[in-house]
């Protein structure tokens, strides 16, 4: 298997902490002919004549969870847009399951890649229950009804993820808490190859965050799942992904395994912030520290 | 599966509702004609025997009573399915033609026609008006459109700046066009005001394919109208290419408000009143709303064109009354929805 050289003792990685350059590219040409997803070729993209990403050039697999993380206006929900499909780029391109995005029928994208927004609003007054069964739209013809295999899909998802009790209120009288499960079971319902988070546990209490992110993370265990989650809490990420990608005003800084990556000298570059990395015995990962920038406290 | 026996119930009861509403509504009028007696008139001409006794009795009922009431249940109906599916597509309760500047558009559009055939331009009638009521409809509907595209999320108070700011404009185009008309003016009047009685058999037959054939569009795509208020980015990433369905859905509601225009002038309210009513009754889901908005839709109109022709002393303009019913029914919502904090 290519990927593991992060499997080491933890006194191991702190030693390493250092012994990377800045600017790291890890995954092998091996993987990027066999696994990939995603490619993207030179990527950039304007908001009129703003730009918001410049010359990304990488590569997503399949069955990892990701983090994309990077200051506030860095371009993550640009990338995760430009990824669903959402947005095209001016400037390079994007390859998915081996052929250009934009060659993907809407419809057949919706199939495998799903998308859970920061704010989940929904007008009017559905359902619970009627807003998950729309992630099965995409499986769905123009004329069919849901099955009953649909139907029990959508109660697992729904159970899942505690909102079983919630399933006739309507989803514009939930908590903010409530409404994002929603969101989530509604982006599982669509059942995809591919999960695109955006920043969606970053309204939630730690106690749902944690509930929301295992159980996506047992779907990337269980069921190969891929998972792209554009993040602003660097521990969350410690803790949830397996690979970082860090952007900087909209360019690429650096991306790896979380063990390579999540050093102080790159926290220290994208945020502008001294931080310290430690393994954390009782989290089983690596947390970050930091000191405030402007009085050294 | 309750909700779906619920719906189902609601559906035959809209139903059976229309129908009795537009046989009473065919007995009254200047001439009290018993039920009984329409149902028979009704049955000879529809066997095509002829041999009714009583030929007056026939021709008001099939000649001046049935296109109007079967014109104000088609208006009604095309009104009401427009403005549910403004709201779903614009995921704002408070749009519908009205409010947008549509109706103002297709009014501007028929009067230009008048306009120009009072200076001598001759244009054929039945055609023409429908023609530049819909130009004028979508017109008004880019200008909105593009009006209050800056954040590129087409927000619901940029919208109904925009329809405001427009329709002013249109209005006042209107007035220049009743200035030129001189003496005909009273032809844009009938427009501005909205009124079902010139219905004849010949605009029913423009009427009822366009209704159908935009409430049937409207039904195809009411599963998407749904995840439409999911949002933009979710809709767009559950395989709904959510420009072209917007784009799509508006010009199709624009030209069920433009035809009806055409025939009936500006009837505003309608669409917004039905479908929020229904909204309470049945829930939000497009699937049921579309067909009921249709039936509330016409029974509303033909029960509020009842009131103007047979009951009132004096004929009082249809859009007037709806306007005066459903303007302060506006203030309400608009109200409530702030106190949601919505």
């Amino acid at each position: 298997m290519v990927g593991k050289r992060a499997c080491e003792t933890p006194g191991k990685r702190a030693r390493s902490l250092h012994s990377v350059p800045l600017i790291c590219e890890t995954p092998s040409i091996k993987e990027r002919t066999s696994n990939d997803l995603w490619q993207l070729n030179g990527v950039g993209f304007k908001y009129g004549r703003q730009p918001v990403l410049q010359e990304l050039s990488f590569e997503f697999s399949r069955g990892r969870c990701y983090g994309v993380l990077g200051p506030n206006g860095s371009g993550k929900t640009t990338l995760l847009d430009l990824l669903a499909g959402i947005l095209v780029p001016q400037h390079g391109r994007i390859i998915f399951g081996g052929r250009p995005l934009t060659s993907w029928r809407p419809v057949d994208l919706a199939q495998r890649v799903a998308l859970v927004p920061q704010d989940f609003a929904v007008r009017f007054d559905f359902s619970v229950r009627s807003v998950v069964e729309m992630g099965r739209h995409p499986h769905l013809g123009r004329f069919a009804a849901l099955e009953d295999h649909d139907y029990r899909l959508v109660d697992s998802v729904m159970a899942e993820l505690g909102i079983d009790a919630l399933a006739d209120r309507p989803v514009t009288r939930l908590s903010g808490g409530e409404k994002q499960r929603v969101a989530v079971a509604r982006a599982l319902a669509q059942e995809p190859q591919v999960l695109l988070l955006d920043e969606a546990t970053s309204n939630l209490d730690i106690f749902h965050t944690l509930s929301i992110l295992g159980a996506i993370r047992r779907r990337v265990r269980e069921k190969g799942l891929t998972v792209i989650a554009a993040l602003h809490d660097l521990n969350q990420a410690s803790f949830f992904c397996d690979w970082l990608l860090f952007l900087k005003q909209g360019r690429m800084v650096c991306r790896g395994e979380i063990d390579e990556v999540l050093r102080p000298d790159v926290i220290s570059d994208v945020y502008g912030v001294q931080a310290q990395v430690v393994y954390n015995n009782f989290s089983g990962c690596r947390q970050v520290s930091f000191r405030s920038p402007v009085d050294g406290r | 599966m309750r909700r779906r026996q619920g719906s189902f119930l609601v559906g035959v009861v809209l139903l059976a509702l229309l129908i009795v509403v537009m046989m009473i509504s065919a007995t009254m009028g200047y001439m009290k004609i018993p039920v009984a007696k329409i149902i028979s008139v009704l049955a000879h001409y529809a066997a095509g025997l002829g041999l009714n006794a009583d030929p007056v009795v026939e021709g008001i009922v099939v000649d001046v009573r049935l296109p109007r009431i079967i014109g104000a249940a088609f208006v009604g109906g095309a009104l009401a399915v427009s403005g549910a599916v403004f709201q779903a597509i614009l995921r704002n309760p408070l749009a519908d033609p009205y409010t947008l500047g549509i109706s103002s558009g297709a009014a501007f559009g028929a009067s230009l026609v008048i306009v120009l055939q009072v200076f001598g331009l001759v244009l054929p009638a039945g055609i023409s008006i429908p023609m530049f009521a819909f130009a004028g409809s979508i017109g008004t509907l880019m200008v909105v459109l593009g009006l209050a595209n800056g954040d590129r999320r087409l927000s619901s108070t940029n919208l109904i700046l925009s329809g405001v700011i427009v329709a002013a404009i249109l209005s006042a185009a209107i007035g220049f066009l009743k200035f030129l008309a001189d003496e005909q003016v009273g032809i844009i009047i009938f427009w501005l005001m909205g009124s079902l009685s010139g219905i004849s058999w010949t605009n029913i037959i423009i009427l009822l394919p366009v209704t159908c054939f935009g409430v049937g569009i409207c039904l195809l795509y009411s599963r998407e109208l749904n995840i439409m208020a999911t949002g933009e980015r979710t809709a767009a990433t559950l395989g709904i290419n959510t420009t072209r369905l917007r784009l799509f859905l508006l010009l199709t509601c624009s030209l069920m408000t433009a035809v009806s225009v055409a025939v009936s002038g500006i009837i505003g309210f309608v669409g917004l009143i039905v479908p929020h009513l229904l909204r309470h009754i049945i829930g939000p889901d497009n699937r049921g709303l579309i067909i009921f908005s249709a039936l509330g839709g016409a029974i509303l109109l033909v029960v509020a064109d009842t009131l103007t022709r047979a009951v009132l002393p004096s004929e009082v303009p249809i859009g007037v009354l709806t306007a005066l019913i459903g303007g302060p029914v506006f203030c309400v919502i608009f109200k409530k929805r702030q106190h949601n904090g919505r």
